[in-house]
């Protein structure tokens, strides 16, 4: 897995320096060495260590959202569209208790380095609780009822579901607040940067609330894999994603299993959406779309269901859009610029269902009749 | 259907039709509209439009009730988006008892709604719009109070040039107003001899980074961002925590308390952050203090910019419309007649200005202000610092 981002990281590199180097002598190196005074192999060069760092960081932050959306898809074989809301009311949660405890004045001010973590852990666990209970009540009421039903039934629910939560969401902020996007305070020491190395007279950082990021998907990994794979609610996890009817001959509730799925992907998503306030600050109702498309798209380019490769297309694709919006500007003279990031993202997501739709790491398995 | 069921639609059918009864008696009332985004990331300026135009209705308009009308607000949410603003337009023109609107505070809303009121006849008075093509239409219908971004820009472009910027990075929100005013800027600072490293459009929200790369690597001594406050706010915290050390310049749509409170310490470190405006803070003009104190009274809170401008264009529309109807025999005046009423209005005393329009619509000089912000607290916002004050008529076509 590490071999793979580092291989995807340099394959990128790689890309950027061979069209440094072809695109040296022409107008685009000429535009580069009057913009900034330096030749277009050394601007690439110079940029490029925060470049990948940047894009492993946000691809920790698409992981972290994707794992939601592979863990529901392994069950049911369904996307759960509304997974993207799951994540934005665990965002909202976070930073509203975040919100109040600053008002207590118990975090940000004099308060001690160590009670900042220990908050940040705090408004983690309310939004994964209130994230994970709204998606085991959005399986119950929008899913459980159409699990009969023919495939696109639930897809269309799961959209509608998704539309309900976003203006629910905008409804009960714009009246108990009066506007709809929140801040996150400012506490802790989280946007300090801590210096990794300096390459040419460049250092290269990371602040510390990406770390957490990356830390905090790390662990999710872990301990989900460890949960599917290692013990008894795994077991009977795998057995109703394996043969739903088998596994309930064997004396397994399924209902019971189902909800508990949707309660691991709905925590996990409500900690991606703390995490996500964290690291970009200002939030609204409509945070979820976005972030929640590309980790989609980071589930699949992985291969859906596959925990692995939701972390490994969640690096991928944040490598990608970051390359994109750092050097797309550069090698297209300004007529393309960062706006076009996006274009990759989903470009990616056209290729892998045409030529490997079964993502990176996904077996080959037959559709289960 | 049940026998409750039809119990209930009966009633409601009664009270639908006792209702509309009631709504036709009254031929006199008066309606002026507002338009301006009362929900979303840029409420707190839209609120606020709506807000000062609700003040100055209640305020001012005492001559239109002793002729025996009615005056009420219908406020309209246009969500900062030009799609909203149509459909609304579309409503407000349907109803014939609205004479005269406020609004809007995006001109990427205004333009295109504004020609659903140029087909109708009905006249509007922008407290806040600054994009050229607001009023280069030439429409009879469309006037406004403030300045004009071909004008801000340049203002801009000068600031920067007077404190010693030698190299900028513009970044804008590819809407009409963001990037019109971008473009102005950028034109009259390479006139300057400054250098532009990057002109670069983004509708980002949250992540920053990759157009931050750009910015550090071209070691600029200015971000000029044309755009509004929301996305701003995150661009230059995130701008700062990677250790950009310059001055962050911006427009008007920079004026709201919130840049404050999303940035923080970004906007007083380093080189510090500066914007253009064509509203001054309340305390620049001499005859808003009693708004300020009614307002807070009223809504118990600091009015935002644009609302001192929203209350005089409510006070331009009603004194327009008395003009009309006055003219008109104490009649209701058409659409038609208001539109011409406005344009007739000279040197019309308001709290920000004393106005008169020119065929365009714009008015005949309009003040532009630089100012500093001073602190990192958003309380504060009210004290940032105005450094220039400056008096420009509209460019002649």
């Amino acid at each position: 897995m590490l071999a793979f981002s580092l291989v995807s990281g340099f394959a990128l590199s790689a890309f950027v320096i061979v069209l440094a180097f072809l695109f040296q002598n022409t107008a685009v190196g000429a535009s580069v060495m009057q913009r900034f005074g330096v030749s277009l192999v050394n601007y690439t060069l110079l940029n490029l260590p925060q470049v990948l760092m940047d894009g492993l960081t946000l691809g920790f932050v698409y992981a972290a959202i994707a794992l939601g959306y592979t863990m529901v898809y392994g069950v049911l074989e369904f996307i759960n569209f509304a997974h993207s809301e799951i994540f934005a009311i665990g965002a909202f949660v976070g930073v509203e208790v975040l919100i109040a405890l600053a008002a207590y004045g118990l975090i940000g001010g004099q308060n001690s380095l160590l009670s900042a973590y220990l908050w940040l852990l705090v408004a983690l666990l309310a939004g994964m609780l209130v994230a994970g209970t709204m998606a085991v009540l959005v399986e119950r009421i929008a899913y459980r009822p159409l699990r009969g039903a023919p495939r696109l039934v639930p897809l269309i629910s799961a959209i509608g579901v998704s539309f309900f939560l976003q203006d629910a969401i905008r409804l009960i902020e714009s009246v108990t607040t009066g506007q709809f996007h929140r801040i996150i305070p400012a506490f802790g020491n989280f946007d300090n940067r801590i210096p990794l190395f300096t390459v040419a007279g460049n250092t290269v950082d990371i602040q510390i609330k990406s770390l957490i990021v990356i830390v905090a998907a790390i662990i999710m990994l872990v301990g989900l894999n460890y949960l599917v794979n290692a013990t008894k609610v795994g077991k009977a996890i795998r057995a109703v994603a394996q043969d739903r009817a088998t596994a309930s001959l064997m004396g397994i509730d399924v209902n019971r299993i189902i909800s508990m799925t949707f309660l691991i992907g709905g925590t996990l998503g409500g900690a991606a959406g703390v995490l996500y306030a964290l690291k970009f600050t200002r939030i609204d109702p409509f945070v979820g779309f976005f972030p929640g498309l590309k980790a989609f798209t980071a589930a699949v380019l992985g291969g859906i269901g596959n925990l692995t490769g939701a972390l490994l297309g969640g690096i991928v694709l944040g490598l990608l859009e970051t390359f994109a919006g750092t050097y797309m500007s550069i090698f297209t003279m300004g007529v393309a610029g960062a706006e076009y990031k996006d274009i990759f993202a989903f470009g990616i997501l056209i290729l892998v269902l045409i030529f490997r739709p079964q993502g990176l790491m996904g077996e080959n398995v037959a559709q289960k009749a | 259907m049940s026998k409750r069921l039809m119990f209930v639609v009966a009633v409601l059918v009664v009270a639908s039709l006792v209702l509309a009864a009631c709504g036709g008696q009254q031929a006199t009332t008066i309606k002026i509209a507002t338009q301006s985004p009362l929900s979303g990331g840029q409420s707190s300026l839209g609120v606020d439009i709506k807000n000062g135009a609700q003040l100055a209705l209640e305020q001012l308009s005492g001559p239109l009730t002793e002729m025996g009308f009615k005056v009420e607000l219908a406020p309209y949410d246009d969500q900062a988006n030009p799609d909203t603003g149509v459909a609304n337009a579309k409503q407000i023109v349907s109803d014939p008892a609205i004479l005269c609107g406020v609004g809007h505070l995006n001109s990427g809303v205004m333009i295109p709604s504004s020609e659903e009121y140029h087909n109708a006849g009905l006249a509007f008075v922008s407290p806040a719009n600054t994009n050229p093509k607001v009023t280069d239409r030439g429409y009879l219908e469309v006037n406004r109070i403030v300045g004009r971004d071909d004008v801000q820009g340049v203002v801009g472009a000068e600031y920067a040039n007077s404190i010693g910027v030698k190299s900028v990075f513009i970044i804008h929100d590819k809407t009409a107003y963001g990037q019109g005013v971008a473009e102005f800027f950028k034109k009259r600072a390479e006139e300057l001899g400054m250098t532009v490293a990057g002109f670069e459009g983004t509708e980002e929200k949250a992540n920053f980074d990759p157009i931050i790369t750009s910015i550090l690597a071209a070691n600029v001594d200015m971000v000029y961002f044309g755009g509004i406050y929301d996305q701003a706010g995150v661009l230059f915290k995130q701008a700062r925590e990677k250790g950009f050390m310059g001055t962050f310049m911006g427009p008007d749509g920079m004026d709201s308390s919130t840049l404050a409170e999303i940035a923080g310490e970004a906007l007083v470190q380093g080189g510090g952050m500066v914007y253009s405006s064509v509203s001054g803070p309340a305390s620049v003009y001499p005859g808003t203090a009693k708004f300020i104190s009614d307002f807070k009274a009223k809504f118990n809170a600091e009015p935002q910019p644009f609302a001192a401008q929203a209350y005089d264009a409510m006070a331009i529309c009603l004194k327009a419309i008395e003009n009309a109807a006055k003219a008109n025999g104490n009649k209701i005046p058409t659409r038609q007649q208001v539109a011409q009423a406005i344009r007739e209005l000279k040197d019309f005393p308001g709290i920000t200005g004393t106005y008169t329009f020119n065929n365009i619509g714009d008015i005949t000089s309009a003040k532009y202000f630089v100012i500093k912000v001073v602190s990192a607290d958003k309380t504060k916002w009210g004290e940032n610092e105005v450094i220039q004050t400056l008096d420009i008529a509209p460019p002649s076509k």
